[in-house]
């Protein structure tokens, strides 16, 4: 491992300055996806700026909804009645990622901020564009199981891990972010990116700018929301695709929804295709696969991800009926238990 | 204002104050140490283990200011003047003699719930925090209602168990005792194994 300078301020400002003045200084939250990166070589930061001391520890009524201090842990987060009651995707989602002690640990921007798991990004014996600009994709050709099957490029296949960030997208979240510049309000929608010819660059952030708190807004949809997971054991593992669903059901139709799809691309990915079809609709087993299946007229598959789409069609039917159900607005035509 | 040590790439070392078991510790160490390494190679703790050193396992588990916490992706120095309590620590004394022990180490034992050990003081450690959590209130990724209380008596409670310790691997499957223990220590009766001999069979 590289050493490290390693400097803790106690405000916003100064670790903003910290990390702006210097090229080679990264930020630290709770460590536990950083401290893996240093161990394997994958980040080789020259000066560690720590932002678990700034005061950004709270969760606190926002303008009808919530401000979730950037330093909030996971687990806190999940447990917070209000999270719990009004924004349960959220609360679902943390609670279906990693575990009960990374949960301690991990931050509410550090999850959003962390990076992907494709191997060989974690593999520094082989060539990869995020890791090093230029060096080629080994998982185009190589192990695909987990590749994106929407919006990748020709440059990186990679998903975005993070199980919170897809539910923070179904619930409108915005992220505060404190730059060099000054203050600036950045929606979920739009934090992440899709890799293009940039993979090294997993959000429009640039370098300098401090996470300083999550807003989740007063949502219509938010209260009658959730997340299902689906990975390869039953716990502690990372997603091979997941849905955020939320809905403002009217009667038995969809007044207005959010559908957000992970595992599946470099971001999370906003199902609006799938969403525009689902509006005014009644949510039955057959409306959500089709609109599913509108969602992924452009998916693109290798043999290694070729059960994505299936997967995530299912999931989606999965979520959404259930919502549906919780309602009491379902109709018994093609939902089963 | 920001505190600095090691004012350079080659100025790395580190002045930390840590309280491991009720012990205070001065020590120097390496701006690169994990927790882990600077208990077990510093402070000659090795009541932590090291499985993976990736996060990915649970043997590092200690109890971090009261909570659990892996100490293989923790940088010490991030983590100057914290309290830890690892598996020994939580006897009532020093040493632990028989009688002593905190109810999940009695219930462990009881219930034959390892066959190596060497996960066994990350699974103490974690058991006692996710008890905590549950008296807390807080809920799991199995918990159907999320603004209900969890109910400890409730059919659910393996499940809730299960996952709730779903962050500590066992190589050598002592899963079936290991939950066994961890209801006798939450105090509730079981219809498992009830005596060692019967578990290792
Ligand atoms: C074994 C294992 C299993 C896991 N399983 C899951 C899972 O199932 N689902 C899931 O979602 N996650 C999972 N994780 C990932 C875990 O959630 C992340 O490691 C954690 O959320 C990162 O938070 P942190 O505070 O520790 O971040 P750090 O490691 O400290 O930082 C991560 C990144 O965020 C940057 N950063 C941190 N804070 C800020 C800030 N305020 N402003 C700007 N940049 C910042 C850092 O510079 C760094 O690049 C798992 C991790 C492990 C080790
Ligand atoms: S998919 Fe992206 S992260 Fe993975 S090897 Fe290719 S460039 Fe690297
Ligand atoms: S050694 Fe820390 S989780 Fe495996
Ligand atoms: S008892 Fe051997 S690893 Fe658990």
């Amino acid at each position: 491992m590289r050493t490290f300078t390693y400097v803790r301020p106690d405000d916003v400002a100064s670790a903003v300055e910290a990390v702006a003045a210097d090229a080679e200084a990264r930020f630290v939250a709770g460590g536990s996806n950083l401290v893996d990166h240093l161990k394997l070589g994958v980040a080789r930061p020259g000066t560690l700026v720590d932002v678990t001391r700034l005061g950004l520890d709270a969760i606190e009524p926002h303008e009808g909804g919530l401000r979730v201090g950037a330093n909030v842990r996971n687990s806190d987060l999940a447990a917070h009645p209000v999270v719990r009651q009004r924004y349960p995707a959220v609360a679902r989602a943390l609670l279906a990622g990693a575990s009960g002690q990374i949960r301690h640990q991990a931050t509410t921007a550090g999850n959003l901020l962390q990076r992907t798991r494709c191997v060989y990004f974690q593999d520094v014996t082989t060539p990869c564009h995020k890791r090093e600009p230029g060096s080629g994709c080994s998982a185009i050709e190589g192990y695909g199981r987990y590749n994106a099957i929407l919006g990748a490029s020709g440059s990186c296949v990679a998903v975005h891990p993070s199980d919170l960030a897809v539910a923070l997208t179904a619930v409108d979240a915005v992220v505060v972010v404190q730059g060099p510049g000054g203050e600036r309000r950045v929606p979920m929608t739009e934090l992440h990116r899709l890799p293009g010819d940039r993979p090294q660059d997993d959000t429009v952030l640039e370098h300098g700018d401090l996470v300083t708190a999550v807003e989740l807004p007063d949502s219509p949809v938010a209260g009658l929301s959730t997340y299902y997971k689906a990975r390869d054991r039953a716990s502690y593992a990372f997603a091979l695709v997941s849905v955020a669903a939320a809905v403002d059901l009217d009667g038995d139709t969809v007044r207005d929804l959010r559908v957000v799809w992970g595992g599946v691309a470099h971001r999370p990915w906003r199902a609006t295709t799938l969403e525009d079809r689902l509006r005014g609709q009644r949510l039955t087993e057959e409306t959500i696969a089709a609109a599913a299946d509108a969602e992924l007229a452009d998916a693109v598959t290798g043999a290694d991800n070729a059960y994505k789409p299936a997967m995530v069609r299912g999931a989606t039917v999965h979520a959404l009926t259930g919502l549906a159900r919780r309602a009491g607005a379902a109709t018994t035509e093609g939902i089963d238990a | 204002m920001t505190t600095q040590t090691g004012t350079s790439p080659q100025d790395t070392g580190h002045h930390l104050t840590l309280t491991v078991d009720g012990r205070a510790h001065e020590v120097e160490v390496d701006v690169r140490s994990t927790l882990l390494d600077t208990l077990r190679e510093r402070l000659g703790v090795t009541t932590v283990k090291k499985g993976c050193d990736h996060g990915q396992c649970g043997s590092c588990t200690v109890l971090l200011d009261g909570r659990r916490h892996l100490t293989c992706l923790s940088l010490a120095v991030q983590h100057d003047g914290a309290e830890l309590t690892t598996a020994d620590g939580l006897a009532a004394t020093e040493g632990g003699g028989e009688g002593d022990l905190h109810p999940v180490q009695q219930a462990f034992l009881d219930r034959d719930a390892y066959q190596c050990g060497y996960c066994t003081p990350g699974q103490v450690c974690s058991a006692v925090g996710a008890l905590d959590e549950l008296k807390q209130g807080h809920p799991s990724h199995v918990t159907d209602d999320l603004e209900a209380e969890v109910d400890l008596d409730d059919d659910h409670l393996d499940d809730e168990l299960r996952e709730r310790m779903s962050g500590n691997l066992c190589r050598c499957g002592a899963y079936v005792n290991i939950l066994a223990a961890i209801k006798d220590a939450a105090g509730v009766a079981t219809d498992g194994p009830t005596t060692t001999e019967e578990a290792a069979r």
